[in-house]
């Protein structure tokens, strides 16, 4: 009886702990927000989009400028364009696609240092 | 004599292929854009062409080309990025003026190329001297070698750039001929504004192309490049200079 007493006790007590542990987690760095915007399926499947998306954009920007291969795939007006908030239109940002995962996991990304993170609206790129 | 049904049939078939191909030469012709999976070629060279005579006292080129790419300013001329700017020519002794659009000369020998230590500062087949801001580390020595003094820093931190044009703190940056456009076979800002707005001096094409009027215009008419000693063979050439 007491051995059984005792190991409730230590079950109880270690799923209290882990508990515990996951709530002073979530406290400290905010669970990234991952909402889809727009569009049934990305380029690619989400694990490989986890693991890859920095290898693609790191290729397609280099075929993009120096070659002049505009292939909208991989690009980064593509991201933008369907992960961006349907609030701020910016994929930057408190819940931002982009800044929510990256601010969770700490790595920094330079991307919008001189990419813009805002949608594209249609009246702005429409002939003036 | 009546033509037999062969014939006839013959006959009809000419013309049907007649009237479906004439649209697709039309449209190979006005195709200038490549499609976003070829890449750009050495087979061109874009170029522009200037007529100082026509040129305006305006600067519907400098304000077009700021607006299309997101190029504003903190009212510090100083230090503010540039991409195109209008030049006044005096002549001391006869006092004739003139007054000239310059950018980037996109060089066949760009000497912001040979300088820049990384590689960032790159000419694209096509001739199109640009630099690439990923791996340009701010250390201007490209400004300090244009002799058009046509590269700038950017000083201060950037927002509200356009989707196409970015740019960013600790980068330098020129006139691109507007390659975002010229890749969707469209013209630069500048040229589509001077054309619509100013006095109808700038031309854009396609040098190496015998057929384009820039081509016949070079051919046939007398034109110069801007420090023409440098031999560095400017993609931008100006008449009545």
């Amino acid at each position: 009886m007491m051995r059984f007493a005792v190991a409730v006790l230590t079950v109880v007590l270690t799923v209290a702990g882990f508990a515990d542990a996951e709530e002073k987690r979530a406290r400290r760095v905010a669970v990234p927000v991952v909402k889809i915007e727009k569009g049934e399926a990305c380029v690619a499947p989400t694990e490989e989009m986890r693991r890859d998306h920095m290898n693609m954009l790191l290729h397609q920007r280099d075929r993009t400028l120096r070659q002049g291969l505009r292939e909208s795939r991989f690009s980064l007006k593509n991201c933008v364009d369907c992960h961006a908030s349907r609030q701020t239109g910016s994929v930057l940002g408190k819940e931002g696609f982009c800044s929510s995962c990256h601010t969770y996991a700490s790595v920094s990304m330079d991307c919008f240092e001189c990419h813009t993170p805002l949608r594209q609206t249609r009246a702005a790129s429409a002939p003036r | 004599m009546s033509p037999d049904r062969r014939q006839f049939l013959g006959w009809g078939a000419a013309a049907a292929a007649g009237t479906a191909l004439a649209p697709v030469i039309k449209l190979i012709e006005l195709a200038q854009a490549r499609s976003p999976q070829e890449a750009a070629s050495a087979l061109q060279r874009w170029g522009l062409l200037i007529d100082i005579t026509k040129c305006a006292d305006c600067d519907v080129c400098v304000t077009a080309c700021h607006d299309e790419n997101g190029v504003t300013g903190y009212g510090r001329p100083e230090t503010d990025a540039q991409w195109i700017r209008k030049v006044n020519l005096r002549d001391r002794r006869t006092g004739y003026a003139q007054t000239l659009p310059l950018m980037c000369q996109h060089c066949e020998h760009p000497p912001c190329v040979d300088v820049c230590p990384t590689g960032a500062s790159f000419k694209r087949d096509d001739g199109i001297v640009l630099v690439d801001k990923h791996t340009c580390i701010g250390c201007r020595y490209c400004v300090m070698a244009c002799p058009y003094g046509a590269r700038s820093f950017i000083h201060e931190t950037v927002s509200g750039q356009k989707a196409d044009v970015p740019r960013g703190k600790g980068t330098v940056d020129s006139c691109t001929l507007c390659v975002h456009r010229v890749d969707r076979g469209e013209t630069p800002a500048c040229v589509e504004a001077c054309n619509r707005d100013g006095g109808k001096a700038m031309a854009f094409g396609d040098l190496n192309d015998p057929s384009a009027e820039i081509h016949r215009r070079l051919r046939s008419e007398p034109s110069t490049q801007v420090r023409a000693d440098l031999a560095l063979n400017t993609g931008v050439r100006y008449q009545g200079l």
